[in-house]
């Protein structure tokens, strides 16, 4: 990133050619030539092409073709798009967290005990005080990194991949335990939150099928905040300054170190709200195995949403919508949904290698014109 | 012009569908639960039935494969608005994911792997398997085997379908025992705690090669891995220290068939015919037979078996093959109880 589109980021001015190039240029050409890569890959595994148009056609069908299929779109996307804002905010920050995945297991737990543990609470009080257990579970586990790097200096990468792994065995520790574990079953699950911790499903007067939640709200607010937090706030500014030149931002007075434990904080909170939102929208209580790599996805979600809330949007909503179509692209074409997943990765990849996708697409952006960047 | 060679190329694709649907009037659909339908037994097993009811009876097979739990509602939904005959669940953990789509749409018909419900539910009929017969014998036949006198057994998560494989195998060594006058010891499954060694998944390979390893390490020749796909991560380090020095036994299905690179490393398998008995459902969904209830498989009508020892026959004496012979008939005529 040249000089001049930092300042501009940094001081919120418009964009210019090249950096929205950048911004939407880039994701959009990553989409359709992963979509045609992996095209390519079912014809390698001896699939058809009317299979493979008839797939296409199942993932437009089954992620926006019905009601059905886009409540199951959004349920997908709400708890991506919730960690996603998280990481986009750590990135901001100048911060690589690997560890959503732990926080939002940690999260999902603190949400499922607060819930069934004040049942007798009414759903006005319950259910923020279930979500916000969750965000505080997320930002105290997040900050145990920030805090490592900050004091010890011990990278976050690395800290947050071990944070990842031990919070797989405490979810197991805990949903062992008596008090969480249902009673009756000797298997690792918790005991089911009452109805009053529940993220009210939306749409079931329609169809008790539609899994859409209140969790989408929570995830609109979250953007908003995120966004405000981000570009509008002094805290939001120092987050930003430090992620471009830790050095400038120190020499200006910023707390360096405070700066990466609250970055990491928030974004361990809304990854912790992303689990909340699972458990208490989807599954109605844990089990092992319940953050099922989304925290792994979100990555990929802010890195395509280019670290921006409303990028992150367009970005869980895409990956959301990949899952629920992949399922109908099972149904009706029978091609594993594992091809989602090699979708997914090649968008990645396009995405962290721009310069490939300019070399692909060479019309689609302006050539440069001498040394300017 | 875009635009409409897509709309086109869409509506041709659209009619293409429904042609295909409409050839067959019977469609059969599967949801797996997150070890995968090429998990090479569980999974794999079930959906056999599928494809051995659309080879026999000319019907549509379709199956969703689950990644996530959160999926299995999701799943399940989908195949309701796909026109599914009869949707078959395969799997314990989809049990409550089961029960809420059937109480939601009365009118689908449903059938389920591994569960039974209490009381029953109209619409769903549970396939359930006497799996701790063949386990006694396959647990009778370790002790018998094993030149370390230590055997070892671990699961995917503790549940009353894998357990079952345990208790019987822990059975069936301590009726060796018994009988022979022995000390075969069986590490992982302690059947009056109802505490031992699990995965707490059905999906990591990486998980079986350590927990065999583990038990390898504490003495153990012979190995009942009751993971699904997991196991075959045991079977890789059999398959790197020789069957002289660790032998698997496999679930579900004859593992010596469905994972031919590492067949040699399989003693044998207790298989559990979920093939036959989803076969079964299906034909049954198709003579309008369907209710609510249960099928049990058991070693008296094959819906459970010791399969063949294949590459290791020759190292089974005849004796332990005559003494396991004369033990099958006793469980199936009751004169041994496999869980005393």
């Amino acid at each position: 990133m040249t000089e001049r589109t930092m300042q501009n980021l940094l001081q919120g001015k418009a964009l210019g050619r090249t950096e929205i190039e950048d911004l939407v240029v880039v994701p959009l050409f990553a989409v359709i030539v992963a979509l045609i890569l992996g095209a390519v890959t079912m014809l390698a595994t001896n699939i058809d092409l009317p299979t493979i148009g008839r797939s296409y056609v199942a993932l437009l069908e089954g992620s926006l073709g019905s009601l059905n299929a886009v409540s199951e779109t959004l349920t997908a996307a709400a708890p991506l798009i919730l960690a996603g804002l998280g990481l986009a905010l750590g990135f901001r920050a100048g911060l690589f967290n690997i560890g959503a995945e732990g926080q939002i297991v940690i999260g999902g737990l603190a949400a499922v005990v607060t819930g069934f543990s004040f049942a007798y609470l009414p759903s006005i009080i319950l259910l923020p005080l279930s979500l916000f257990a969750g965000a505080l579970a997320g930002a105290l586990y997040a900050s145990i990194a920030g805090w490592l790097r900050a004091a010890t200096g011990a990278h976050e990468v690395i800290s947050t991949i071990m944070l990842n792994l031990i919070s797989y065995r405490l979810l197991d520790y805990f949903l062992s335990l008596p008090y969480v574990q249902q009673t009756g079953r000797a298997d690792p699950i918790s005991k089911s939150v009452p109805e009053a911790a529940e993220l009210p499903r939306l749409l079931t007067a329609i169809d008790p099928n539609l899994r859409v939640h209140a969790g989408i709200f929570l995830m609109l607010i979250m953007v908003g905040l995120v966004y405000w937090l981000l570009f509008r706030s002094k805290l939001g500014f120092e987050f930003r300054a430090s992620g471009e030149n830790p050095k400038a931002a120190r020499f200006a007075g910023m707390h360096s170190g405070i700066i990466i434990v609250a970055a990491m904080a928030t974004a361990g909170a809304l990854a912790g709200l992303a689990g909340a939102n699972q458990v208490l929208g989807v599954l109605g209580r844990a089990t092992p195995g319940f953050s099922a790599g989304l925290g792994f996805d979100a990555i990929a979600v802010a890195l395509l949403g280019r670290s921006h809330p409303v990028g992150v949007v367009f970005a869980g909503l895409l990956f959301g919508a990949l899952e629920a179509g992949g399922r109908q692209m099972q149904v009706d074409a029978g091609v594993s949904i594992d091809l989602i997943g090699i979708i997914q990765a090649l968008i990645i990849i396009f995405i962290a290698a721009p310069l490939l996708v300019r070399a692909i697409f060479p019309w689609g952006f302006r050539r440069k014109k001498g040394g300017v960047s | 012009m875009f635009t409409s060679s897509f709309t086109k190329l869409a509506a041709s694709l659209a009619t293409v569908l429904i042609t295909t649907s409409a050839a067959s009037a019977f469609t059969a659909c599967q949801v797996t639960d997150t070890g995968g339908i090429d998990d090479n037994s569980f999974n794999q097993t079930a959906w056999k039935g599928v494809q051995d009811a659309i080879a026999d009876f000319g019907v549509d097979g379709r199956f969703l494969e689950s990644q996530a739990e959160t999926d299995y509602e999701a799943n399940i939904n989908s195949l309701i608005e796909g026109d599914c005959d009869v949707i078959i669940t395969v799997g314990f953990l989809l049990g409550d994911a089961t029960k809420n789509a059937a109480e939601a749409n009365p009118d689908q018909r449903f059938s389920i792997v591994d569960f039974s419900y209490d009381p029953p539910l109209p619409n769903v009929l549970g396939q359930v398997y006497a799996t701790d017969e063949a386990a006694f014998l396959a647990g009778y036949l370790a002790a018998g085997m094993s030149k370390t006198g230590v055997l070892g057994t671990f699961g995917g998560i503790n549940i009353p379908p894998v357990t079952i494989f345990m208790d019987g195998f822990v059975n069936g060594v301590e009726y060796y025992n018994a009988q022979n006058d022995t000390a075969v010891t069986v590490l992982g499954w302690d059947t009056q705690t109802r505490e031992g060694l699990f995965t707490n998944n059905f999906e990591s390979l990486d998980d079986g090669r350590a927990y065999a390893q583990n038990l390898y390490d504490e003495g153990a020749d012979i190995v009942l891995p009751v993971a699904g796909p997991v196991g075959l991560g045991s079977a890789a380090l059999a398959d790197e220290l020789g069957t002289d020095q660790l032998m698997i036994i496999g679930v579900d299905a004859d593992l010596y068939a469905t994972d031919p690179e590492k067949g040699h490393v399989y003693l044998t398998s207790i298989t559990k015919r979920m093939d036959a008995t989803v076969r079964q459902v299906i034909e049954m969904a198709m003579n309008d037979q369907l209710e609510g209830g249960l099928i049990v498989g058991s070693l008296e009508n094959g819906g459970v078996d010791l399969a063949p020892f294949h590459d290791l026959d020759s190292a089974v004496p005849d004796a332990l093959k005559a003494e396991l012979a004369d033990i099958r008939a006793a469980i199936i005529d009751g004169s041994i109880s496999v869980s005393p």
